[in-house]
């Protein structure tokens, strides 16, 4: 067990390297000078173009310059944004809790609708409803999410006039210090009245947008590994022995239903993280999708190579975590 | 001894056997009759077919060219909300036909997804191979970049590909056939290795079968069915994923009718006129339910291992 966690967790770090390489390579490959993109068109004096580059390090032979990036990067510096002169990682670390509230808040519709969705299709199969569901879910899981959201606006925002278009907050009537960053959490320690609510209407449609490839995917599985556990010998046994049809298949079957599904539901990360992307641009939701789309129109290549650099080792981090947890809570894998 | 040959094997003129193609698992026939029992699959089939037909046929199907502007009909509606057939999905905000700027669309998201789809599985099938055959440092590498590849989120991996190459098309189906990649490499090799144990092979080995004759005369058929369902659901992944980066300005270039690009500018007409933003994304829904339709049907017919219950 112990051996597994270490050598699982060692084979990260190859992945980790290749990605601080890979981020590397595609900055530099990147057409143009970055000192002479910041200056822009009225051009520079070749002497300060010399001192720039010996400041910034670009001078020095390309594998040093490698191993200062790596090694940065092992200390906590990704980099300072051309644009905002700030530290990137400071500017991730600030829009980060937007996107991670928003990205839960997705998750969280995902789960809610998409494990009873799959569970009840696959105790009535063939049914109207299992049929339904089934199609929705491959609507779902075909869905343009960036269309999705349009959509969505069209109809809540501009047609009902139910929900905002855009933003976190109505900044306008309410104004607060982040606490913990997540909306809905500092808005209620605001204390002020209605502040809540308008938090919750900012977030409802982008999480649904978020939500709705996850939601598919997790439907999807839950049905079939639930048909699957519901063919068992052990689930035939607790039937005969007369237990409720609500005990079974909540207790006996879909226990063992879910742990393929809580897989696949931490791999979903990626999917979020990219969907945020979308999402984000489509809402106007500052958060660190938003950020990244910026980053590549305004030619701010430390921001994208920082900002990529962490959310893959998130995304790295969470997959490890996951891995880790299903190795733990099913003993077949670690003896297999 | 007299040798007949087994089923799927040959015997070459100085008396060696040699394993050759094994036999289908099932004719033609036999597959359509386990496709066909899918109605959806059929359906699904019946809509790529369509759309591969207005794609192909663009030029002729489509009543304007998808570029001219008829500064005479700027956002004028479509047939069904007050507009006239000479325009029966109505015009852009530049008054360019929004029917025949979808049907040239089908052309670049049918192309595109055809092109990562065939450019990945045949990368896919060379590397797999390679890394099933060869193991040591070839296996290493190659899947070590596959799971760097998959470990960065697709969508972040497309972004980071276009911004160093440039917004174009080509680089868009670049970037989508390095983020998919892996699934194709990673199925192959895993194929390869349940076959290569198999005796037919063994036996192709002490026949004396060259390695390369061996990886794709001799395993590659028997890896296939996986491949094709793959292949086909990969096709509207693809799709997706080059649609998410033109909606983002980061795919196809304007004026190029690309269904994603055509929702990039959408969004300031919600109000004005919403068929610019309905119509385009309903395109890319239908395709891409349509090919998972069939892939989801060709997985049943083709892959009883995979077939969901």
């Amino acid at each position: 067990m112990f051996r597994f966690f270490i050598r699982r967790v060692a084979l990260t770090l190859p992945t980790f390297v290749a990605l601080m390489f890979v981020t590397f390579v595609a900055v530099r490959l990147v057409p143009g000078d970055p000192i002479e993109a910041r200056t822009g068109e009225r051009g520079i004096a070749p002497e300060r173009l010399a001192m720039l580059r010996h400041e910034l390090g670009l001078d020095r032979p390309v594998w040093q310059q490698f191993l200062d990036y790596a090694n940065g990067i092992v200390h906590g510096d990704f980099g300072v944004s051309i644009v905002t002169k700030t530290p990137v990682l400071s500017e991730f670390a600030t829009l980060f809790p937007a996107t991670l509230e928003l990205t839960l808040c997705g998750l969280a519709f995902a789960i809610v609708l998409g494990i009873p969705a799959g569970v009840i299709a696959a105790v009535k199969r063939g049914s109207v409803f299992d049929h339904t569901m089934m199609t929705i879910a491959l609507t779902g899981y075909s869905m343009p999410i960036f269309w999705w959201g349009l959509l969505l606006i069209m109809f809540m925002s501009e047609y009902l006039g139910l929900t905002p278009v855009s933003g976190r907050m109505d900044l306008i009537n309410f104004y607060f210090e982040p606490v913990t960053g997540f909306m809905l959490v500092d808005s209620l320690l605001s204390d002020q009245e209605g502040a809540f609510s308008s938090a919750v209407s900012h977030l409802i449609l982008p999480a649904i947008v978020l939500g709705t490839v996850p939601l598919a995917v997790i439907a999807r599985m839950t049905r079939s590994s639930m048909l699957e556990v519901l063919g068992e010998d052990y689930v035939r046994t607790a039937r005969a022995k007369g237990l409720s049809p609500f005990r079974v298949v909540g207790l006996h079957a879909l226990r063992n239903a879910l742990i393929p599904v809580v897989t696949v539901i931490g791999l979903q990360t990626g999917t979020l993280l990219g969907g945020a992307v979308l999402t984000e641009t489509i809402f106007a939701w500052p958060g660190v999708g938003k950020w990244l789309i910026e980053s590549i129109a305004r030619r701010d290549y430390p921001a994208l190579q920082g900002g990529i650099m962490l959310i893959t080792s998130i995304v790295i981090l969470v997959n490890l975590i996951v891995d880790l947890t299903y190795v733990a809570i099913n003993p077949r894998i670690r003896h297999g | 001894m007299v040798d007949q040959p087994l089923p799927g094997e040959t015997i070459l003129p100085d008396g060696a056997i040699i394993e050759t193609v094994p036999p289908a698992p099932s004719s033609l026939k036999a597959f359509w009759s386990a496709f066909s029992e899918n109605r959806g699959a059929v359906l699904g089939l019946a809509v790529v077919l369509f759309i591969a037909f207005l794609a192909l046929f663009a030029p002729l199907v489509a009543p304007h060219s998808p570029i001219e502007q008829f500064r005479a009909s700027v956002q004028q509606p479509p047939v069904w909300a007050g507009g006239t057939w000479a325009f029966p999905f109505g015009t852009d905000a530049v008054g360019r036909d929004i029917l025949s700027r979808l049907i040239y669309g089908a052309r670049i998201s049918l192309g595109i997804g055809l092109s990562v789809m065939i450019v990945s599985v045949a990368l896919g099938i060379v590397l797999g191979l390679a890394s099933a055959f060869l193991r040591g440092i070839v296996e290493v590498v190659v899947m070590r970049i596959m799971d760097l590849i998959v470990a960065i989120p697709s969508l972040v991996l497309a972004i980071l590909v276009v911004a160093v190459l440039g917004p174009s098309l080509v680089n868009t189906i670049v970037a989508v056939t390095v983020v998919y990649l892996p699934r194709y490499v990673r199925l192959v090799r895993a194929a390869a290795m349940a076959e290569l144990s198999k005796e037919y092979v063994v036996a192709a080995r002490v026949a004396g079968v060259g390695r390369i004759r061996l990886m794709f005369v001799t395993v590659l058929p028997n890896c296939l069915a996986p491949l094709i369902v793959q292949a086909a659901l990969g096709i509207s992944d693809a799709i997706l994923e080059a649609a998410a980066l033109g909606f983002l300005g980061l795919g196809a270039q304007p004026p190029i009718p690309e269904w994603g690009a055509m929702l990039a500018d959408s969004r300031e007409f919600i109000r004005a006129a919403p068929w610019i933003v309905t119509l385009p994304g309903l395109a890319i829904l239908i395709t891409v339910v349509a090919i998972n339709l069939m892939g989801d049907g060709l997985r049943d017919a083709l892959d009883p291992k995979l077939r969901r219950s």
